[in-house]
This record gives structure tokens, sequence and C-alpha cells, in this order.
């Protein structure tokens, strides 16, 4: 089983590298081609917008790896790269969105609806406790009843 | 009076969801709001299509407003917006300046996808009064084009006023280009 599990893995493993879109030779550099793999995964195709450029074969998206790999080139950081895009299709080709204050509420939002589940979850047991105190036979036909 | 606020608390989280659901029904994610309006249109320097000795650029185009069009042969939407492209160049004195982008798709010589959309142009006419052919793709790119057609207004100091992804359909001439450019065409502003 687990020999079988680990030849459909490793088979899995071999597919994804031999149907990679991107069929521009490798940076020399490895560390270049490593940022260079992380930037692409993280900028969004603008023709097929639920992909990265690194995903999508549209024409485009070449076009984009390639700017991204001239850029490179020119010795830019990554923030000037994701800058460079910014400036021309705003904040949407960014996979990671900024913080600012547009998108405070997006970022906070996780937090905030594990503090308010929380807050929840606290006022729920709160008020059986005191249901409990108040009238000890009325919870426990409730618990009959409910959950198992 | 205690049960009533937890029926009220779900509810007013309902009514918070409807309503981003709601302004979502009116919000298409395809168009992306364009960063460059307001802004100098960006520098380019291209060859004209039909006549490859001649070269395009902003310098060249100072001084005047005009319709920057992005469009290829092999789109539809140009096509289907074309009509009204020919409309606009016989009734307005607005140049209309053709961004031919992404005509050939690597690995197709540019000097094919020229032919073929020179020969477009001579099929269903040709509305422009000069083209430039960006056979590289970085012009778009710089224009933040992100499919065609897609129409720019740029002023005569260079500064782009409007956008408009899509086809140009009377309406959004009407509604969109025709406020900005004003009646009498050539007047200084």
């Amino acid at each position: 089983m687990t020999l079988l599990l680990r030849t459909l893995l490793l088979a899995f493993l071999v597919t994804t590298a031999a149907v990679a879109i991107d069929n521009e030779p490798a940076f020399e550099d490895p560390a270049m081609q490593a940022r260079y793999d992380a930037l692409i995964r993280e900028l969004r195709c603008t023709v097929c917008q639920n992909q990265t450029i690194a995903d999508s074969n549209a024409s485009l998206a070449r076009d984009l790896r390639r700017e991204v790999r001239r850029l490179m080139e020119e010795g830019r950081t990554d923030q000037e790269i994701r800058d460079f895009l910014t400036d021309r299709y705003t904040d949407f080709v960014l996979y990671n969105p900024p913080v600012k204050p547009r998108t405070y509420l997006l970022w906070a939002a996780p937090g905030l609806l594990v503090i308010i589940g929380l807050g929840a979850a606290l006022m729920v047991v709160l008020r059986r406790a005191k249901a409990a105190k108040d009238n000890p036979a009325a919870l426990d036909a409730d618990n009959e009843t409910g959950s198992p | 009076m205690k049960v009533r606020l937890g029926v009220l608390v779900p509810l007013g989280l309902f009514v918070v969801l409807v309503g981003f659901l709601f302004f979502g029904l009116f919000n298409d994610p395809r168009e992306i709001p364009s960063p460059l309006i307001g802004k100098p249109a960006p520098t380019f320097n291209l060859e004209e299509l039909r006549d490859p000795e001649q070269v395009i650029s902003n310098g060249s185009l100072a001084g005047q407003m005009y319709l920057l069009n992005v469009w290829n042969s092999s789109c539809v939407t140009c096509r289907q917006e074309h009509p009204m492209l020919m409309q606009i160049a016989r009734s307005s004195k607005l140049p209309i300046i053709g961004l031919n982008w992404k005509e050939s798709d690597w690995p197709e010589d540019p000097e094919v996808g020229r032919a073929r959309a020179i020969s477009w142009l001579s099929r269903f006419g040709d509305p422009y009064t000069k083209i430039a052919f960006d056979k590289e793709g970085s012009v778009g790119i710089n224009f933040g084009v992100y499919g065609t057609p897609e129409t720019f207004l740029v002023s005569p100091d260079g500064m782009i006023l409007a956008k408009h992804v899509g086809a140009i359909t009377p309406d959004v001439w009407r509604e969109k280009f025709m406020p900005l450019i004003g009646q009498p065409q050539g007047s200084a502003s």
C-alpha cells in the first residue's frame, strides 16, 4: 500500500515537472532562478484571472514572464518589479495584497472572525452555566435531546 | 429581550453579506481599473504597420488629442467594434491611432502578422490615421493592456484622459468619450 502510494506520488512529481509551462532557459545563477520562480508565482495573469503567470500559458502571461526576466537581468529588486507591474495593472496583479487602508478589513477579517466566534461561544457557555445554576433540571433535559 | 438580540445578530450579519453580494453583482471582475488615467501616456517608439520606414512616437503625436485603439486581426471583439471606429473616423476630426498589439503569437514571424493585419484592413476598411506596430508587445504592457480591444483618449499634452476596455459602442462613445472630447475638434484645450 505504501509502495503504491509512493509510486503514485513520485509519478505525480515527475509529471508536474514535465508539464511546466515556462519553456525559457533557466537562469545560470540558482538564486536568480529561485527569485524568478517565487515572483512569477505571486503575480496574477490579467487575462486568465485565476492563474498566476507561472501557471498560465496565455500569450500575455508569457510576455509578463519575459518582462520579469528582463527586469531581473537589469538588476531590479523584487519590490521594484512588483511596483513596475502595479503601476500598469494596479494591485490586482498581486496575489498577495499589500496592507493599506483599502485592505485593512481584508487582512483583519480572519482575526475578527475568530474573535466573533470566540465571543459567541463564550456567550453560549456563560448563558448555559447561568441556566444550569438557576434550573439544573432544565439543562439535563436539554442535554438528553441535544448532542450525542 | 435577550432572545431577540440573539436573533438580530445573525440577521444583521446576513444583511451585511447580502449587501456585499448585491454590490458584487454590479462589479465586473474582468474590468481592471487603469492606474494610468490622468497620467502621461507611456513613451513609445514603434514602426508604422503599413509603412515600416515611418516611426510613430509620443513626440510625433504631441499637440493634438487622439484616440489610441489597441487591436489585432485575430481579435473577434475588434471586428465587432470596427464599424464604430469607421464611423468615428468619418464623422470626427479626432485622429485614431492604432496600436497593433499581439498580432503574432510566438513563434510566428512578426512580418507574417503584419501582412495579415494589412489584409484585414483592406478587407474591412481602415479607420486609422497611423498604426504603431508593437511587435514585442511591451508597449501594450506599458499601457496596462490585458486584452484587445482597449481604447485610450490622449490629450494634446500627452495625458491619458480615459480608457475603455472592450468594444466601443455608440453608448460608450456618447457617454464616456464625447464629453471629454468637446465639440469643436482642434480647438485649444
